[in-house]
């Protein structure tokens, strides 16, 4: 498999004044391979959808660089630069809600794209995104509905529609089934494999649903106050994880099942995510880590390889 | 067996919109004993909230009307009234927490205070000694510094300790229910871990009762000892939680069950997901809620609302695959699929 992204030190800091910056993201590193789903899994404010849209342009990158197909892409975007990259890169967001303009009519919201990158003429556009709809399951007859007239399933059947009509070929999913009911995530996400499937995409899936990311990825990374704790192939990551953040995160995800939960001891981790403002150096874990030495507080991990297996690691268990 | 602490029978409710009237419950009925968990899962939607919204009086009347039903606590009535046997029913009786502590507490008040205010209000306390319990109920639910903490406001709190002081002051008069609806829903799964493991901390000291209403399955699976699921107004299955996880006998659980990953190493099954979505509640359908989107369905079931058959002695289901003179009653349906 040949790589279609490389993440090289990224970093975005967000300035808050007074000096202060919002580490959001922090000196990341990976790559992902062409046809590859790659899950991002982290708790609120680990900066996993900072990560998604800074790859797509949607922040300045405030250090570091992103190779799309071996070529740098540009620290801000300006509209040309929109223009020529945002066909083949695109994102499906969370809220189906607030991510779809209530004034335009459905059709009018998934053939945006298509006009704006001047690839047909309205008439045309409108038949394929008629053509859309039909192919992430809602009817051609729905064009001229708005927004709120929808389910959320079906908005995000809709934002799905109107980030594949570009046939673009690295989507960006950011938490796309969170704010949905059980029964139709699974509508969404088989959605969102077929898809994958039949167009070849690559896919960023950021979600914190550990268990719903472990059925779609191919690989898992972890993140924690902005930076990459643990990345490797997915089950390697969800059932033999390396770092103790990975660890504890995942010994806290209740499965639906009684007799694995009653079997589990109490998670017992203390403490909260810290602020992410002008974090120390060291391991950013190291304030709750129940396995942390003196070394964790003064130098920072870097990822690396610790077994044969393909998994990274930034821990200095290891 | 002792008489339940609080049985729901029969339970209707209603709410007059501009579209119409909405039937968001439909006949619910259960029961919760004294130290027992039960869980009510459901879909967004499904009246689960509104359910013990009605039992706590905190359906705003009109739009909503309580149309039929009763709700006994040790055998008391508590439907429409604000106190049984001098206690309120609200707070003293049964305590409730939220989904969403950030828009339950007042911006404007210390975490201190809110927590002393009942105290003040409702058990004539003093300042001082209403001030010294909320400092002890903080220190219950674990919130470090908890002196320093009770000065601050609710905007200085994390989500996490935000439904601490909310769990503090719910069971600040000690009810002998505490209703949590959706309580982990807006955190993390670490902070989940830590709030869920706290409430069966004080379920164990002080014996309450605890009613949890979630639509996640592995909440369930780690908090309950009973379960009803909740489709369209009505509890469609109940029982154990054994026997709802792993003997599930409505077609709805066991969809909800195929339509969610297993992380189960050996195995990858597609997810299956449950087509369509629930009814109208507008005008619900005479027979079964779920029959438009069942795969087992029959025709009695679009015709006939089924009635709730014992599967098993405790365990419920409202589906006529388990009427005696089905036919699909010995297919052995309930056997596999989901029930491995």
């Amino acid at each position: 498999m040949s790589e279609l992204v490389r993440i090289d030190g990224l970093s975005k800091y967000f300035d808050i004044g007074k000096g202060q910056k919002v580490h959001a993201v922090d000196k990341i590193s990976f790559s992902i391979a062409e046809r590859e789903i790659v899950g991002l899994v982290g708790e609120s404010g680990s900066g996993k959808s900072t990560l998604g849209k800074t790859l797509l342009g949607l922040h300045d990158k405030s250090a570091g660089e992103v190779h799309y197909r071996g070529t740098a892409l540009p620290r801000h975007y300006t509209s040309a630069d929109f223009q020529r990259y945002s066909r083949k890169m695109q994102m499906i967001f969370q809220d189906p809600y607030s991510s779809l303009n209530p004034r335009m009519t459905v059709g009018e919201i998934i053939a945006e794209g298509l006009l704006l990158h001047r690839l047909m003429s309205a008439a045309q556009a409108r038949d394929k995104a008629a053509h859309w709809l039909e192919k992430v399951g809602l009817h051609a007859d729905h064009m001229s509905r708005y927004p709120h007239e929808f389910s959320g399933g079906q908005r995000q059947r809709i934002g799905i529609a109107r980030a594949m009509i570009l046939e673009p070929e690295f989507v960006v999913c950011d938490e796309p089934i969170s704010a949905l009911d059980v029964s139709v995530q699974a509508q969404v996400v088989n959605l969102l494999s077929e898809l994958q499937a039949s167009m070849g995409l690559t896919l960023l899936f950021i979600a914190h649903d550990l268990s719903m990311v472990r059925y779609v990825s191919d690989r898992m990374a972890v993140m924690y106050l902005g930076a990459l704790m643990e990345i490797g192939p997915v089950d390697d990551v969800y059932f033999r994880p390396l770092h103790p953040y990975t660890q504890i995160l995942i010994a806290s995800n209740p499965e639906p099942d009684p007799d694995i939960e009653r079997a589990r001891p109490s998670t017992g981790i203390q403490g909260e995510i810290p602020s992410p403002v002008d974090v120390p150096e060291g391991c950013r874990f190291a304030g709750r880590c129940p396995k942390v030495m003196d070394v964790c507080r003064g130098t920072t991990p870097v990822l690396k390889k610790v077994d044969d297996s393909e998994r990274l690691v930034a821990c200095h268990l290891y | 067996m002792s008489a339940p602490l609080l049985e729901v029978q029969n339970l209707h409710v209603e709410f007059d919109t501009y579209g119409g009237t909405v039937r968001a419950v439909r006949g619910v009925d259960f029961k919760v004993e004294a130290g027992r968990t039960l869980a009510i899962v459901g879909e967004s939607g499904c009246g689960k909230s509104v359910t013990v919204q009605a039992m706590m009086g905190l359906i705003p009347m009109p739009p909503g009307r309580i149309m039929q039903g009763s709700a006994k606590l040790r055998g008391v009535e508590i439907l429409g009234r604000k106190t049984i046997e001098g206690r309120e029913v609200r707070g003293a009786e049964i305590g409730m927490i939220f989904q969403d502590p950030m828009s339950s507490l007042n911006p404007t008040m210390t975490i201190g205070d809110q927590i002393a205010e009942p105290l003040i209000v409702h058990r004539g306390y003093s300042r001082s000694k209403a001030w010294a319990r909320a400092l002890e109920l903080l220190k219950l639910v674990r919130i470090p510094e908890a002196e320093k903490r009770a000065k601050q406001y609710p905007f200085e709190f994390s989500g996490g300790m935000l439904q601490r002081a909310m769990i503090a002051m719910a069971i600040s008069c000690k009810p002998t229910v505490l209703i949590a609806d959706e309580p982990t829903t807006a955190l993390d799964v670490t902070i989940q871990a830590q709030i869920l493991d706290l409430l069966k901390d004080l379920q164990n000291e002080t014996g309450m009762a605890l009613i949890l209403i979630t639509h996640d399955l592995g909440v369930v699976a780690r908090m309950a000892d009973d379960v009803a699921v909740m489709y369209a107004g009505q509890i469609v299955e109940s029982g154990s939680v054994d026997d709802v996880f792993y003997r599930s006998s409505h077609p709805y659980t066991l969809g909800l069950k195929l339509a969610m990953p297993n992380n189960d190493p050996g195995r990858h099954d597609t997810l299956q997901p449950i087509e369509g979505s629930p009814p109208d509640l507008f005008s619900p359908p005479v027979g079964c809620a779920y029959a438009a989107r069942c795969p087992h369905s029959m025709r009695v079931c679009e015709a006939r609302s089924p009635e709730q058959f014992d599967v098993a002695p405790r365990h419920y289901s409202r589906c006529w695959l388990h009427h005696a003179q089905s036919p699909h009653r010995a297919d052995g349906l309930f056997l596999g699929g989901g029930n491995e």
